[in-house]
Order: C-alpha cells, then sequence, then structure tokens
C-alpha cells in the first residue's frame, strides 16, 4: 500500500513535540484529532483575503466568502454521497446536530405515549437530547442493548420496534467499544417498521466511508474537529423530506424568509436551519480537512489504522491482566481496556508523564461503564498519523506504569 | 509544627526527586502506605464524587481539632489525600480556615487539582476548608 505517513505526519507540526522531555505520542484522536498545517492555512487565508459575512452583503469580500462557504457544503455533500447539497446543514458540532433533530423532530413527531429507542453504547450527547424532548412531550427513551462482546442486539431490537416508536437513535461508530455497528441492517428492520433513524457519525467518518443513501439514513451527524478541521463545526445530514417538515430549531438571522410583527415565513433548507452567523472560517477550514482526507484516500486511511488497531490490541493482549471492552469483529478506530485492579486515573497520569496522550474516565458514556461495572476504562484512539513505532513505545510506557502501580 | 511548615517539610521532601517518575512512586507509595477507611465510612455521605475518580473523606471533632481520615480508589490521589491529611488533620478550625493549602501547586501537581481532571481532590480541599468554617461556627 502506498501511504506516505513521513509526509502525512509532516502536514501535523504538533507531532514533533516533546512532552515532559518526552516524544509526543498522541492517541486521544477519538476525543479531537490535531490539525494539519492545510486547516490552518486557509483559516488565515480566509482572513487575509476574503472576509465577509456570507449571504448578506452585495459586496466582493462577502461574496468570495459566500462562495468559499456554499462550496464546502458541496464538498460535505459528496463526502458522504448525500443526494442534494440542501440536505447538508451546518451546526457546531455533532452535540447540536442532535439537538437540532431532537428537537426539531420531536416537537412536529413526538406525541404523549411515544418511544424513543436509544442504544446503550450511545456518548451522552446522544442520550440527553432525546431525554429532554421525552421529558417535554411525556415520552419515553427505550434501551436498545448490547452483548458483552460490544454488539447491539438487533433481535431485541425487532421487538423494542411498535407502533408507538418515533424513531431510533445511534452510534455508527462506538466512541468506547469501537464496534462498528450494523447501521445498513438497522435503518432496513426500522423502515420496514416506518420509523426513521438517527445515526451519530461523530466516530465513523474519519475511518470508514459513508454513503447516507446507501444506507438509508434519515440523519447523520459529524464533526469536523474529529476529521482534523477546526472546532465549532458539525453537520447535519437529513433527507430533505423530514427536513421540510420540521420546524426551525433556533429563530434568527439566515433562517427567516420574511419577518414582521405579525408573521414570519421561514427560509428554505438548509437556511431554515441555520440561524445567525455562522463559524465562517471554520467551515471554509473544514474543506481543506475533507480535502485532505480526500487525497490520501478515507480507505487509504482506513486500512492503515486498522492495521495500527490490530497491532495495538494483540500487543495489549500479551500484557497479563488485561480486558479489553469491545470485542465486536468489526472495529474501528478505538481500543477500551483495563489492567487487573489499577486505576485507569492512575495509569493515564503515569503515561502522560511519559509523553503518551490516552483518555481515562468514563468517556461520556456512563452506560457503558454501567454495562461492564467499572468505573472507567483507558481509551488509546488513532488517526491518520499514528504509527506502530508509537504503539511500541505506548506498550513499552504501560509495562513500566503497570511495575510502578 | 503549623500547617505552613508541614506544607514546606513536604516541598523539601519532594525536592530531591528531580524526575517526574521518581515523584509519581513516591506519591504511590504514600498512597498503597495510607491506611485504607473502614468499609462503613464509605458511604455516600462521606463521597466526593469526580468524574475520573473518587475521594472519602471523614472529620471528627475532638478537643477543639479536627481529624480528617480519607481514601481514593486511584491511588496517585490516595497519595495526595494522604499529604493533604497530613497538613490539615488535627488542627483547629481556625488554623484550616487561616492557611492556605499551597503545597500541592509548589511541587507541580497543581494539575491533580484542575476542575476539568475533576478527580474528587479540588472539592476535597474546598470541603476540609467548609469543614473549619462549619465546626469554627459550632465553637463559637
Amino acid at each position: 500500500m502506498d501511504y506516505n505517513i513521513q509526509k502525512i505526519r509532516s502536514y501535523f507540526p504538533v507531532l514533533n513535540q516533546k512532552v515532559y522531555n518526552k516524544p509526543f505520542v498522541y492517541f486521544d484522536n477519538a476525543a479531537s484529532a490535531q490539525k494539519p498545517v492545510q486547516v490552518l492555512m486557509t483559516e488565515e487565508r480566509l482572513h487575509n483575503d476574503f472576509y465577509g459575512n456570507i449571504h448578506r452583503a452585495a459586496h466582493y469580500m462577502a461574496d468570495q466568502a459566500t462562495v468559499e462557504f456554499e462550496a464546502v457544503r458541496i464538498k460535505l455533500q459528496k463526502f458522504i454521497k448525500a443526494g442534494v447539497r440542501e440536505e447538508i446543514i451546518l451546526t457546531k458540532g455533532t452535540t447540536e446536530s442532535v439537538n437540532l433533530v431532537a428537537h426539531s423532530f420531536g416537537e412536529k413527531y413526538i406525541q404523549e405515549g411515544d418511544e424513543i429507542i436509544v442504544s446503550e453504547m450511545e456518548h451522552h450527547s446522544n442520550i440527553v437530547p432525546w431525554q429532554l424532548v421525552a421529558g417535554r412531550k411525556n415520552a419515553t427513551v427505550i434501551k436498545l442493548p448490547f452483548t458483552d462482546s460490544g454488539e447491539l442486539q438487533l433481535d431485541v431490537l425487532e421487538k423494542l420496534i411498535n407502533h408507538k416508536t418515533k424513531i431510533i437513535a445511534l452510534a455508527h461508530v462506538s466512541n468506547v467499544l469501537g464496534t462498528i455497528n450494523p447501521v445498513e441492517k438497522i435503518v432496513q428492520i426500522a423502515h420496514q417498521k416506518n420509523v426513521p433513524v438517527f445515526i451519530d457519525g461523530a466516530q465513523a467518518v474519519q475511518h470508514i466511508p459513508v454513503d447516507v443513501q446507501k444506507l438509508d439514513a434519515d440523519f447523520y451527524a459529524f464533526s469536523a474537529h474529529k476529521m482534523y478541521g477546526p472546532n465549532g463545526v458539525g453537520v447535519l445530514y437529513g433527507k430533505r423530506k423530514w427536513l421540510d417538515e420540521m420546524p426551525p430549531y433556533q429563530g434568527g438571522g439566515e433562517m427567516i424568509s420574511e419577518v414582521s410583527f405579525e408573521k414570519t415565513t421561514f427560509n428554505e433548507i438548509p437556511y431554515k436551519f441555520e440561524a445567525g452567523t455562522p463559524n465562517i472560517t471554520s467551515v471554509v477550514a473544514f474543506g481543506s480537512a475533507i480535502d485532505l482526507i480526500t487525497e490520501i484516500g478515507l480507505q487509504n486511511i482506513g486500512k492503515w489504522e486498522k492495521n495500527i488497531l490490530t497491532y495495538a490490541a494483540s500487543k495489549l493482549k500479551e500484557i497479563s491482566g488485561i480486558k479489553i471492552y469491545g470485542e465486536a469483529p468489526e472495529k474501528s478506530g478505538v481500543i477500551s481496556f483495563n489492567v487487573g485492579n489499577t486505576h485507569p486515573y492512575d495509569i493515564g497520569m503515569l503515561l502522560d508523564k511519559m509523553g503518551i496522550a490516552v483518555r481515562t474516565g468514563h468517556h461520556c458514556a456512563d452506560p457503558v461503564m454501567q454495562h461492564y461495572k467499572v468505573p472507567g476504562t483507558i481509551r488509546i484512539s488513532f488517526g491518520m498519523y499514528n504509527t506502530k513505532e508509537e504503539v511500541d513505545l505506548f506498550i513499552e510506557a504501560l509495562k513500566k506504569v503497570l511495575v510502578m502501580l | 509544627m503549623s500547617i505552613e511548615e508541614i506544607q514546606q517539610e513536604i516541598i523539601d521532601e519532594f525536592s530531591i526527586y528531580e524526575d517526574w517518575m521518581d515523584k509519581y512512586s513516591y506519591l504511590i507509595e504514600l498512597g498503597n502506605d495510607l491506611k485504607n477507611l473502614d468499609q462503613k465510612d464509605k458511604n455516600d455521605q462521606n463521597l466526593i464524587k469526580g468524574c475520573q475518580s473518587r475521594v472519602w473523606l471523614v472529620a471528627e471533632m475532638k478537643d477543639g481539632k479536627i481529624y480528617f481520615r480519607g481514601e481514593s480508589d486511584a491511588v496517585i490521589v490516595k497519595g495526595l489525600v494522604a499529604l493533604l491529611l497530613r497538613v490539615v488533620s488535627g488542627r483547629t478550625p481556625k488554623e484550616l480556615i487561616e492557611n492556605d493549602l499551597h503545597f500541592i501547586d509548589d511541587l507541580g501537581l497543581k494539575q491533580h487539582l484542575s476542575p476539568t481532571r475533576s478527580n474528587g481532590l479540588l472539592a476535597m480541599v474546598k470541603q476540609i476548608r467548609l469543614y473549619g468554617v462549619a465546626y469554627s461556627k459550632i465553637a463559637d
């Protein structure tokens, strides 16, 4: 495979940093990925060359900024193979995308006594917004459980869906277990009973190619900052038939067609859901992150990361007392584990002092911790720039840590 | 020894460790040496819940002084708890209110007290002070 790792690493200056005088190993990509020079340069270029508020002003700078901004929408449409550009809504992150759907879809379609099915392996941000709408509407959030190996129980799903089920929300890839959920199959099951599906793709889009039309997903959300893009930008894909019918999420400029004190008419999608001035420079810079991923090839990145994941898992399994959470055959991006009776916080702190950045704790997924009855785990997660040599450094450091504890 | 003197003594003890790992080895040793609380003391009332690790803190007033006992489920945090107990246990409420606990910062271990770490330690430091304030009111 032609994967020029040295060249890719050169795009990310931060990787050359020393932390506590040790080479810096960044294994917390599932929390946020590092930013390449391409993204940083675009942000700067926009500020220097083209800055103005988009969609409104009739002047050169604003026009140029609008062109660049809208070009990213089309890039995103192509990236996830959405049917039309209007189905791509720019938000401030996956969390806002979930809240938007929970609020606006809930407002229109969820009534008292209805049910919302949410998987047990969700990040809190794909649980709490649904609980909020359920609270407002006197509806119920129903748990779709997973097995100890970290796989959703599809046979249970079939039994859970009934005439009261209004929507199913689940992650494409689990942020703790790394499981790639069979979303296509789940959408099929749901659609047979006319139930739409919301997919949280925050841990998927940077690792595996996504085709929302092939998946037949009703909604699909993700964040720029986990795909080497800037912070504060997210995406919501929604099928036009839903987005047209759903009421606005927030009021403000951009999202209106005409305003009077008697009556306001709303703009068309996607603008109906984009109230206020968006994060213009970050959205445009996000375009450069998409370009980089496309240039290297998501297939290639995925294959590279899979190799590292498999290598890391095999090395970890040689350590006595290791327990890996999530052993689904289809995994991506992350490995969560504990060792014997050691506390994840202790391991994380000591690894940090050896220059290795990992995540410890509950990973904003308390129900997963409750499932395994642990206070937390250590999670390592990979990006396009990680290497097997870094895995070796990590394993060596982990062994030292375990001697100390 | 005053609270200030003990803090200085701890800072001196740590000054022999140049390497981070040696500092942490010492903290782990202190954590392992700290006597565990009785199971009955590890109740919700004494629990200071952090999102990363948990800390339990028990306070008892005797002859005008507050005696603290504590524990954590993470051994590094437990080592820090041991240091804190050494400084604050057996003090009068007045001493607790009047003295600043600065030694953790001075040891370069401030990150354990950052609100985002949320390992329960910052809340423990606040709780110790609150006990000082509360018992000083009772003593009045």
